[in-house]
């Protein structure tokens, strides 16, 4: 044997032991490795199951709309002649049109008393839609001729139990026709299913049926013609100049104004909450695995302390330092891939559970929990890093010691310079409270990190539960406040204001309200808003427009009042002016002065006294709907009467509406705040727990001393969990405050023109946060004081350390 | 527990005290059934080589650890019978200790460390007198990191006498000192003994020390080979080590 391959057997022995060491050091402190792997592995887990979930639903998207041949554009028109669907086929970057009938139905289902507000949509007979096709569920499509077959919207179709062969009567344009159930489909343009005016899906209320285009000629006397038109573009074709093209070509056939697929409600709301996974996950892991890798910093610098004297006989052996850093290094790599694994695992786990919940939210046909191999990889390189990094400051103490230096044994920790209490605080102070102050004094960086730690999780929970239960806020201020009705009744068209009185005698109705709504295009400078306007009866009562502090608006008879949200889009101030292009009637162009801002939570609206709103239009005593007050009693009565009405587009309850968001919050609700609460407790149970760990095995002396001299056990434990209730008492009042800043945040990138998330403090979110913090930390400590409690005294105050 | 009313009494008496670590094949017999009496305000020193059960008696009798079998009673009370928390407050109450490794609390100072006794203690004599006795006046408010192992065990000393103990335990108290400050120590520790009637139980290696007892107790295999009365006793200095 040569003396290189014996000093590689040696060397290869010695290794083997070293690593025989780091198994049984990972079982010695298997309560804290576990510790800090659950912090890496919720990290993980969230990075995995949201990047996750962010492809899987942009691919299942991007699939299902290319499958489906989503249109990139949407042309709304009053009535055009079909060949002008060749004129829009000519515009540069055009691929393909499309021209379909679509328009507004009330659905009665023989089981319900309320009609519901359906979008009826035309299929070409005789060949598939060019554009916006649709997947059929069960059943055929309407066959040529046969203008009484219908498919409905599967998601409807579950909600009311509707099946093939089943009749519905549907009223279009005050014509009521009965219909037969051929087919159960599904289509991209319907993922999300908002009723108007709404910001949660209701399958109850949001119908969809597709029928021959002969059937909706016939419906809304528009023979040779279209009002819609849909247009695929090539790839690389810029939008706006084709949307601008599109305006000019269709503004004398009535034209509404073209926008693209990314204004689409359905693909909005979804592109909304990809936005959000996408942010959540970019900022949620980072504080996991920050706190990781703080957590691997104490425990592996206690180690390397505690292990001086073998760290300077395995050198004193031969060992260079960069075998034995190695040998830690290894260690914390073992317990972040540990974490890593475990929270690949459970993303997938959870991933799954949540495409499951994204499914039937959002109504894919098909949605598959994908992970890309690149969000595994990114987690086991965070986590790895983490460990690194909480490493790497401990190998430089490895480096220092010298086989010498580091078989004496240390000096005792030296207080001399970092306990100074005043003589007025030690009055207050007993001798294990000025123990407890001067570690904490002697230490402040760890108690620093172990306190911003525990505060950054509980204010990532406590902001996420704040801005929750914001959103109750908006149900309760839109519902219980801005609108007091109990009905809305939306008409086809433009009504005499006298239709107002005639609802007013109608079975139970005790108010009447009318408004007129009116969709416009309003501009500042650049920036331009789709919407429109709401034109409200002076001293409205039912639908108001309110400020800031909750007052009523006294609608101006000049000028314009806008929604706080909508303001800010247009980025236009109180005394400023607004170009309104009106895309109904006769299209007038104005200019507004914005009179007041109004504060509303739901939507941006705009909104003019009506009568100042119809002389604009040149349209006077003309109502679009009307608000009702009634008499609960009186609603089946109320609905069977509304049925006959002829010109009512749409009845809505404003229960329904309310109780589809509760349904949906609720069901939200308790889960979101058992995952934030967990969130905040793993964290603060990583720290508390680890540095409890630690503290205890600095101290273990201390304590045994304590205890012959005849302290109990519990006045023991007070001055190892006396540093811990003090990094939890100041991590607390730390957490609101990042929780409250955070809030700001998270409400911002919640909120949309769809809908705003106040951002106020929230007590009850605090309190949930907070409380999960003092669960974790007692439970922590709890688990450390029965350590405590196993001391064998003698044998601890008989060694030196 | 009352300090008084209990003057005649031995300050200690074991009957068939035994204590078995472990069971069966591998247990260890570390005391096996000692009678013992020791008498108040005297100061005993236990001799005897490692393992041969003396700091195990010192232990159970000082309320650290537990009998296996047997009574061991401290004046009139079975210390057998007490739970946890009769046992801690017969060590907060009765007993000072003193280690070899003096186990000072770092984060405290001279005085701090003594207060720590005497703010939980019944009836404590005054710190800077505890201090003053093991001649310590002047550095009350230095950190133990900044003491030599002398003092540090002056300020243990100070520490276990401040509650006025009464008994003290002292296990190898001068184990870790050169013998000049070692003899300093004894020194302290035969003033108590002498000044405040404290009954002393001294566990050491060194012989020597056996010089200055009022009673010598050598052990061997767990039981008591021999006990010594000393008729004249050397004062710390006489003592060659």
């Amino acid at each position: 044997m040569t003396r290189a391959s014996a000093r590689m057997r040696f060397i290869g022995d010695v290794m083997r032991a070293l690593d025989q060491k780091l198994l049984r050091d990972l079982w010695r402190i298997k309560g804290q490795a576990g510790a800090i792997a659950l912090v890496v592995a919720v990290g993980v887990l969230l990075l995995v199951m949201m990047s996750g979930m962010i492809s899987s639903l942009e691919e299942t998207r991007t699939t299902y709309y290319e499958r489906y041949r989503l249109a990139d554009v949407f042309a709304p028109v009053t009535r055009a002649p079909k060949k002008m669907l060749d004129r829009l086929a000519e515009i540069p970057g055009v691929d393909a049109v499309e021209g379909r009938i679509q328009g507004g139905a009330l659905v009665d289902i023989a089981r319900q008393d309320l009609p519901v507000r359906a979008q009826v949509v035309s299929l070409p007979e005789w060949r598939e839609p060019r554009l916006n096709g649709v997947y059929l569920a069960e059943g055929q499509m309407p066959q040529a001729g046969r203008n009484d077959e219908v498919l409905i919207l599967r998601s409807f179709a579950k909600a009311h139990d509707l099946a093939l062969g089943d009749r519905l009567a549907a009223t279009m344009h005050g014509n009521r026709r009965d219909f037969r159930v051929v087919g159960i489909a599904q289509a991209p343009e319907f993922l999300f299913n908002v009723p108007a005016g709404e910001f949660v899906p209701d399958d109850n209320r949001f119908a969809v049926l597709w029928m021959n285009e002969e059937a909706l000629e016939a419906a809304f006397d528009l023979k040779g013609a279209f009002n819609e038109a849909l247009l695929s573009l090539e790839r690389g074709a810029q939008v706006e100049p084709v949307l601008t093209a599109v305006d000019a070509l269709l503004a004398r056939y009535g034209g509404l104004g073209a926008y693209g697929v990314a204004d689409q409600m359905s693909n909005r709301f979804l592109s909304e909450e990809i936005k959000g996974l996408n942010a959540t996950s970019k900022a949620v892991p980072p504080i996991f695995m920050g706190v990781a890798a703080f957590l691997l910093y104490i425990v592996i610098s206690r180690m390397v302390q505690a292990e001086r004297e073998q760290i300077g006989l395995i050198k004193a052996f031969g060992y260079t330092d960069v075998e034995v850093a190695l040998h830690y290094v290894k260690l914390v790599i073992v317990i972040a891939l540990a974490g890593a694994l475990l929270g690949c695992l459970g993303g997938v786990w959870s991933g799954r559970l949540l495409a499951g919940v994204y499914q039937s939210l959002y109504h894919f046909p098909f949605l598959v929990f994908r992970v890309e191999p690149s969000s595994f990889a990114a987690g086991i390189l965070v986590s790895v890093l983490a460990a690194i990094v909480g490493g790497a400051s401990v190998l430089r103490r490895v480096f220092a010691l010298t086989p010498a230096v580091a078989m004496r044994p240390p000096a005792p920790a030296d207080f001399s310079r970092s306990g100074a209490i005043s003589n007025s605080l030690k009055r207050w102070l007993d001798q294990p409270s000025r123990m407890v102050l001067r570690r904490v004094m002697r230490n402040p960086g760890r108690v620093f990190g172990a306190v911003i730690g525990i505060a950054a999780g509980m204010g990532l929970s406590s902001a996420q539960l704040s801005v929750m239960s914001g959103f109750n806020d908006v149900l309760d201020k839109t519902y219980g406040v801005v609108d007091r009705s109990d009905v809305a009744v939306t008409f086809f068209e433009q009504m005499p204001e006298k239709t107002a009185f005639d609802l007013a005698h109608l079975p139970g109705v005790i108010e009447v309200e009318p408004t007129r709504a009116v969709s416009a295009v309003l501009r500042h400078g650049p920036e331009h808003y789709r919407g429109g306007i709401t034109g409200l009866v002076p001293g409205a009562k039912l639908s108001r427009a309110l400020d800031k502090e909750g007052a009523d608006i006294e609608m101006p008879t000049r000028g314009i009042v806008l929604a706080k949200a909508l303001a800010d889009i247009l980025k236009v101030q109180p005394g400023g002016t607004i170009t309104v292009e009106v895309l109904e009637g006769r299209r007038p162009v104005l200019e507004l002065h914005v009179a007041r801002i109004a504060d509303t939570l739901l939507g941006a609206p705009a909104y003019m006294q009506l009568e100042a709103l119809n002389t604009a239009m040149n349209e006077p005593g003309r109502i679009s709907g009307a608000y009702m007050r009634v008499d609960a009693a009186a609603y089946p009565a109320l609905f069977a009467a509304l049925k006959d009405v002829p010109k009512v587009a749409g009845v809505t309850r404003k229960d329904d509406a309310r109780a589809a968001m509760k349904k949906l919050m609720d069901a939200g609700a308790g889960t979101m705040r058992f995952v934030m609460a967990a969130i905040a407790g793993i964290i603060t149970f990583g720290i508390v727990y680890n540095s409890a760990r630690i503290s205890f095995g600095e101290q273990s002396r201390d304590l045994a001393s304590l205890r012959v001299m005849g302290f109990s056990q519990s006045e023991a434990s007070f001055i190892l969990l006396g540093e811990l209730a003090l990094v939890v008492m100041l991590a607390i009042p730390v957490g609101v405050l990042i929780g409250y800043g955070l809030s700001f945040l998270v409400a911002a990138g919640f909120s949309t023109d769809l809908y705003q998330i106040p951002t106020e403090f929230k007590a009850d979110a605090y309190g949930v946060a907070g409380l999960a913090v003092v669960l974790a930390a007692l439970v922590s400590g709890w688990l450390v004081k029965r350590e405590i409690g196993r001391v064998d005294l003698v044998a601890t105050l008989k060694t030196r350390e | 527990m009352a300090k008084d009313d209990t003057s005649t009494l031995p300050t200690f008496r074991t009957r068939g005290l035994t204590k078995v670590y472990g069971e069966g094949a591998a247990a260890v017999h570390a005391l096996r059934g000692v009678d013992l009496t020791i008498p108040k305000g005297e100061m005993v020193v236990l001799l005897g080589p490692s393992g041969s059960g003396k700091s195990t008696l010192l232990n159970i009798i000082g309320g650290l650890d537990r009998a296996s079998d047997g009574d061991a009673f401290f004046q009139d009370q079975n210390l057998s019978e007490m739970n946890d928390r009769a046992l801690t407050l017969y060590r907060r109450d009765h007993v000072g200790f003193v280690f070899q490794f003096y186990n000072l609390m770092p984060s405290l100072t001279a005085r701090e460390n003594v207060e720590l006794v005497t703010e939980i203690a019944d009836d404590p004599m005054e710190v800077e007198e505890a201090l003053r006795l093991v001649g310590l006046g002047e550095r009350m408010d230095h950190f133990p990191a900044q003491m030599s192992g002398g003092e540090q065990q002056r300020v243990a000393i100070a520490r276990a006498i401040a509650k006025n103990p009464t008994v003290l335990f002292c296990d190898e108290p001068t184990g870790a000192l050169d013998s000049t400050t070692g003899r300093q120590v004894l020194h302290v520790i035969n003033d108590i003994n002498r000044k405040l009637g404290a009954t002393v139980m001294i566990v050491t290696h060194a012989a020597a020390t056996a010089q200055m007892a009022h009673r010598v107790i050598h052990f061997a295999d767990g039981a008591i080979r021999e006990v010594v009365e000393n008729d004249t006793r050397l004062s710390p200095d006489e003592i060659h080590w």
